[in-house]
């Protein structure tokens, strides 16, 4: 039995909220999808971690979306079609390997964090801001020490590392609406983890309007088969 | 699987102003900043944590089992040694 899909409205409020969300929750459900696979026990659990930041952050925008559409939070992240998710293409990409996974979280990270400190005219947005800014600071804390690690490590993990940056480059054009900020923080980074910075070049997007890649439609198949074959089901 | 390498330390966590850090385990980490943050994310996830310290577990000097009876066994016969010869004045109350 399928569960029909829902389309919240397309007014720009209820879109700037649902893509700040939709980004937590892709990225979120990326992350843990870390869990029984990290590199090592300490990594298993601090990517967890940042999955749980995620998904709260994304909880709490639904939340603040749904106040504008009437949905449930569990009816916006469930029962949306791929076209109806705005979140940025970045998130929704593979995981890859572990340089992949902790270059895109900085990336994404860096962008996050930039937001929640630029603030929101919306009050709904400056509180969930409030809280996040702390847990995005130390998503960056944590990717940025890794990626320093990865690329001034060996010989493989700066090929992996390198191999990363430039696969992710092209997605980063989406994230910030302030390029140079969000260099200004990354750059210094990829500095000291003596990795090449890519040159700007044609970026990827249409994730803010639903365009997504196909990797968007297998993750929402995964997520949201359980809730749509059985509605209102509870643990 | 930690590479066999991967350095391990000891982790004390403060749990409040005023109590000293107590021993909570040991992480993997290859350097100190990543032991840190181990030790967070290992163990600081129920709010259990204010401050942590992490320390290369090759730095703890351990006194040696065997050691026993000539380090511990001598003060079980020492009962002056605990203050329970004093009567405490109930305006003192918790000591």
């Amino acid at each position: 039995m399928a569960t029909t899909s829902i389309f919240p409205g397309e007014s720009p409020d209820i879109q700037t909220r649902l893509a700040l969300a939709d980004d937590a929750l892709i990225l979120g459900h990326r992350t843990s999808e870390w869990t029984g696979h990290a590199p090592l026990l300490e990594e298993e659990l601090a990517l967890a971690n940042i999955a749980l930041d995620l998904i709260g952050q994304a909880r709490a925008l639904y939340q603040a979306a749904g106040e504008l559409t009437g949905h449930s939070e569990d009816e916006l992240a469930f029962l949306r079609d791929p076209a109806a998710f705005r979140n940025a293409l970045i998130v929704e990409l593979p995981n890859g390997d572990f340089a992949f996974t902790i270059a895109r979280l900085f990336f994404v990270s860096v962008a996050s964090d930039r937001r929640w400190r630029a603030g929101f005219d919306d009050p709904a947005l400056s509180a969930v801001a409030e809280k996040a800014m702390k847990e995005t600071a130390y998503h960056i804390r944590h990717a940025a020490e890794w990626l320093i690690r990865l690329g001034d490590g060996t010989g493989e993990s700066h090929r992996r590392a390198q191999e990363a940056v430039d696969a992710l480059w092209p997605y980063t054009g989406e994230i910030t609406d302030n390029r140079a900020a969000w260099l200004q923080a990354v750059a210094p980074v990829l500095i000291r983890a003596t990795l090449q910075q890519p040159k700007d070049s044609w970026m990827q997007s249409g994730g803010r309007d639903g365009r997504h890649t196909e990797h968007l439609g297998h993750l929402l198949a995964e997520m949201q088969i359980l809730p749509r074959t059985f509605p209102g089901a509870r643990w | 699987m930690p590479e066999p390498t991967t350095t391990l330390w000891e982790v004390f966590i403060r749990a409040r102003n005023g109590l000293s850090h107590r021993h909570a385990g040991s992480v993997h980490a290859a350097d100190a900043e990543m032991a840190l943050q181990a030790a967070r994310d290992v163990y600081t996830r129920r709010g259990e944590g204010l401050s942590i310290w992490v320390v290369p577990s090759a730095a703890i000097v351990a006194s040696d089992p065997s050691d026993k009876d000539s380090l511990f066994e001598p003060t079980g016969s020492k009962i002056y040694r605990h203050p329970t010869f004093y009567e405490v004045p109930e305006d003192v109350g918790n000591m």
